[in-house]
């Protein structure tokens, strides 16, 4: 009973370490902590790939990456009222490479300049008075710019 | 036959975005309501970001560019005629009207309602319509100041600046501390807010012109306030402004706040030599 208790007690820890580990090991990368080098994130900044699939609904999602606000994307061509505030992003990933189209995602100011309107998704360089409850946190989580990044390689 | 040419104007409308060539320019038209032709481009003044400023008239949908132009068919002209019920009303330990001192309207309010905001000396900052009327039901009928857009402060304030009704808007800059309000204006015009980092530049400067989803961006011009949104009924200016602010997902300053004040002081001087449109109609 004893011995059983310790055998059980050391997998709950192991897998407490494991998590632990996994956490560690996948990596997220803090907004702070992102280096955008020659246009470019390297990295995964969740640590985990991404889906494509998951990234085509947070793309359109008007609470989330809302990017149709302001780019057309004709690989959507179901969703009416596409913005072009933005250019479009048909055939964005012959254009970019996957660390560029994370740098873009990532913090959009880093690549095009101070001037640009379109939003970092994945910054707290934001602007003034931020909504209370938005305070200190990013547009999108790592795993959905990481999603939608995957999805962006697909626009070919 | 006109249905059939608003129904293929919107389906050429929603082919044109999603094929993504949509309409950059406003469009051209012309608007005249009531016999009276309204001056919806005007040359901007001096120190403007715009050569020619344009009322938010011609970025809308041709049915809701009809709506504003036919008097019967615009749904706000049931606030002016709210409004003005309103100005002959008697209310307050004075027993007075508005009407008791200033008569009628047409004749003490034409063309008064084009040259709000103005300085307050009183008050020391600038006053719009809707504080001029808490000043008057204060200080003269000893009736309550009315709450932001309730008690009928959006009906009356549409029947005062209906009664400028294709006036050209000017304010002027050299009445007290207004050249400071413009200044402070203007540096919130351009100033990013919110988890969005957007200014009211960045959609109405920077985008003029574009679509945002399914929205044409105007100017973001305030010479058709109080207006009528399809979508919500009667609007403020100040409703407006914060309306925009809250959509780059920002705390929204107080109706008649300072911020608020100064914008409008500001964003009512980008707008200069447009005609009063109120009560115009919009999405
Ligand atoms: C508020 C408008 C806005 C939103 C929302 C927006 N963008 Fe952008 N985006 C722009 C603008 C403007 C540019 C052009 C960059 C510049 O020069 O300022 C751009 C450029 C880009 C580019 C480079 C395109 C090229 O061909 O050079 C990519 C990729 C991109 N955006 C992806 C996205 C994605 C993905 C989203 C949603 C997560 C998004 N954008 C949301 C405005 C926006
Ligand atoms: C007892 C008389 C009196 C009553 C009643 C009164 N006002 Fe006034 N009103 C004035 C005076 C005096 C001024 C000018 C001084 C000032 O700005 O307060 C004025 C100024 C104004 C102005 C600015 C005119 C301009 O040329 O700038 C407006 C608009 C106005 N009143 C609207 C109203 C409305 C609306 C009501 C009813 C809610 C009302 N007033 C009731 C006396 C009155
Ligand atoms: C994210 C984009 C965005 C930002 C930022 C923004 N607006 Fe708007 N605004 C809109 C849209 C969309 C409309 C409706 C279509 C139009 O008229 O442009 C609108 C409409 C308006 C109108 C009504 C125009 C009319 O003719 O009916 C005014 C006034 C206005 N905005 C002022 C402002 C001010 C002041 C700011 C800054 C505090 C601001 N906006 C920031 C998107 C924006």
């Amino acid at each position: 009973m004893k011995s059983g208790r310790t055998i059980l007690g050391a997998f709950a820890g192991g897998i407490a370490l494991a998590v632990a580990f996994g956490v560690a090991s996948a990596g997220e990368m803090a907004p702070g902590d992102i280096k955008i080098e020659d246009n470019m994130v390297a990295m995964s900044v969740s640590g985990a790939d991404g889906n494509a699939e998951e990234g085509a609904a947070a793309f359109k999602n008007r609470g989330l990456g809302n990017c149709l606000a302001c780019h057309v994307n004709s690989a959507m061509s179901k969703e009416l009222f596409q913005g072009n505030i933005g250019p479009s992003l048909d055939g964005v990933a012959e254009r970019y490479k996957p660390e560029e189209l994370r740098a873009i995602v990532v913090n959009s100011k880093a690549v095009f300049g101070d001037e640009t309107v379109m939003p970092g998704f994945y910054s707290l360089d934001v602007g003034k008075h931020v909504r209370e409850d938005l305070v200190g946190k990013t547009i999108l989580t790592s795993q959905q710019v990481e999603d939608i990044v995957a999805y962006l390689t697909t626009l070919k | 036959m006109k249905r059939t040419v608003i129904a293929a104007a919107m389906a050429l409308g929603a082919l044109a975005m999603s094929a993504g060539w949509a309409n950059a320019d406003p469009v051209d038209d012309e608007l005249e309501i009531d016999g009276v032709k309204m001056i919806t481009r005007a040359k901007a003044p001096e120190g403007h970001p715009f050569d020619e400023v344009y009322s938010g008239w011609l970025f809308r949908e041709a049915d809701t560019r009809a709506m504003e132009a036919d008097s019967i068919e615009n749904p706000a002209m049931t606030a002016v005629d709210d409004g003005e019920a309103m100005w002959n009303k008697v209310e307050g330990t004075a027993g007075k009207s508005c009407a008791s001192c200033h008569g009628n309207a047409s004749e003490s309010m034409k063309d008064v309602g084009a040259h709000f905001p103005k300085w307050d000396a009183s008050t020391n900052k600038p006053i719009n319509v809707e504080l001029q009327i808490n000043k008057c039901r204060t200080e003269q009928m000893g009736a309550e100041a009315l709450p932001f857009d309730k008690g009928g402060q959006q009906e009356l304030t549409t029947y005062i600046k209906y009664q400028s009704l294709g006036t050209p808007v000017s304010i002027d800059l050299s009445q007290g501390e207004m050249q400071k309000w413009w200044d402070q204006g203007k540096e919130l015009y351009y100033t990013r807010t919110g988890q969005l980092n957007l200014s009211c530049a960045s959609c109405h400067e920077v985008g003029m012109g574009k679509m945002i989803r399914a929205d044409h961006l105007s100017q973001g011009q305030v010479n058709g306030f109080p207006l009528y949104r399809l979508k919500s009924g009667l609007t403020s200016v100040h409703n407006r402004f914060r309306g925009c602010i809250r959509d780059t997902r920002a705390e929204m300053p107080k109706a008649f706040s300072d911020e608020l004040m100064a914008l409008e002081v500001y964003v009512t001087w980008r707008g200069t030599g447009l005609s009063v449109e109120t009560p115009a109609v919009r999405h």
